[in-house]
């Protein structure tokens, strides 16, 4: 057995890969792994909320279905395999985020909104 | 009334053997998508059951005068004997490997889907609300084992071969599920009219359409097992009971 361990943060995916923080000798047999979206509410847009085991998308639909709507918690449901998604580099975060960090002139706090306008 | 209080035990019965033996799954699926959706499919089985066992009870205690003789859906499930339970024995079979179970849902999915879609109609208020309520579910029962049964069927040598080893086992069981029982012709001709000779051809229809899908063909000319609805019995029933009902047989009323 040849385990390679792979630590990942939350969120990010490996993307030579694509199936967890386990790659193992016996990868290729298994079902990939599915990324779950879920719509909770018409209008509102599909959050990511976990990742599954399926054969094929319809199977990973179902199983989205049986894992993360027993409780009512959505109208539709997407799939995209893990390893169609391509993930930005953890070791890249300071060149990525910092510089944002003390440009608060990016935020609309500047100017005073109306009463009438809601939602924002 | 009698009859009525049959049937609704009947219907009940059915739900509660198939959730008992679905929920034999939870914590060994194949895989743990799976373990969940059989469990779900359990839970659904089982609040069925729920509903028409408080329904039967209410028919039972319009007839009862002595408090000590009252009816609830725990004394239903719990304290019924091995005779008195009138599940066809399609239901009551064990799981067998992932193939036998998932073609046994698949068959009793497809069966309640076409009965729950006339009781829905029916003129008795209170089942064809639980018919109507119920569907929904029975829907994705009936689409999750279809998809299952074509996986199988068309899919390795070894799948397919499961998959025909499950058909030898179950379809003798099939036969049962159109046959009207004693308590059963009263109810389902007048109170609440059932067309079973529909249901049939219905379910033949569909069974053959998954089983073409599945690569899968329909043995003929097999002797059809019956007598659950009557309450005659395979040996596994008095296990299930064993299992379901030791509580509240050792420690009556006890509550957790």
């Amino acid at each position: 057995m040849n385990f390679q361990t792979r630590k990942n943060y939350y969120g990010d995916i490996p993307e030579e890969k694509g199936s967890g923080s386990i790659v193992s000798s016996d990868a290729k047999t298994d079902w990939p792994l599915w990324e779950i979206f879920i719509r909770s509410k018409q209008g509102l847009d599909h959050k990511h909320v976990g990742s599954l085991h399926a054969a094929d998308a319809q199977m990973a639909i179902e199983n989205a279905r049986d894992v993360y709507t027993r409780r009512l918690e959505g109208v539709s449901i997407w799939v995209v395999e893990s390893k169609h998604v391509h993930a930005s580099n953890p070791d890249e975060a300071k060149s990525f985020y910092e510089p944002a960090e003390d440009k608060v002139y990016r935020h609309p706090t500047f100017y005073d909104l109306p009463d009438e306008v809601k939602h924002m | 009334m009698k009859d009525l209080i049959n049937y609704t035990l009947h219907l009940a019965d059915d739900a509660l053997i198939l959730g008992h033996r679905d929920s034999e799954w939870c914590g060994h699926g194949p895989v743990l998508e799976q373990d969940i959706a059989i469990t779900n499919i359990s839970l659904d089985l089982i609040g069925q059951a729920r509903n028409f066992y408080q329904y039967a009870a209410q028919l039972i205690n319009e007839t009862v005068n002595d408090p000590k003789k009252i009816a609830t859906e725990d004394t239903l499930a719990y304290l019924r004997d091995n005779r008195d339970f009138k599940n066809c024995l399609l239901v009551e079979q064990p799981n067998g490997d992932w193939a036998k179970t998932i073609l046994r849902q698949f068959f009793f999915s497809t069966f309640q889907y076409y009965l729950y879609g006339q009781l829905q109609n029916g003129n008795d208020e209170q089942i064809a609300a639980i018919a109507e309520k119920s569907l929904t579910e029975v829907t994705y029962h009936v689409r999750w084992s279809s998809e299952w049964v074509i996986r199988l069927g068309d899919g390795t040598e070894e799948s397919c071969h499961r998959m025909r080893n499950a058909i030898d086992e179950l379809w003798m069981y099939t036969g049962e599920l159109f046959s009207v029982a004693g308590y059963e012709s009263k109810v389902v001709t007048q109170r609440i009219p059932v067309d079973m000779a529909l249901i049939r051809a219905e379910w033949e229809k569909k069974v053959e359409e998954i089983f073409n899908e599945a690569t899968l063909t329909a043995p003929i000319g097999v002797f059809m097992q019956t007598g659950g609805k009557e309450g005659n019995h395979t040996e596994h029933l008095g296990y299930i009971l064993a299992d379901l009902q030791f509580m509240q047989r050792a420690y009556p009323k006890s509550e957790w």
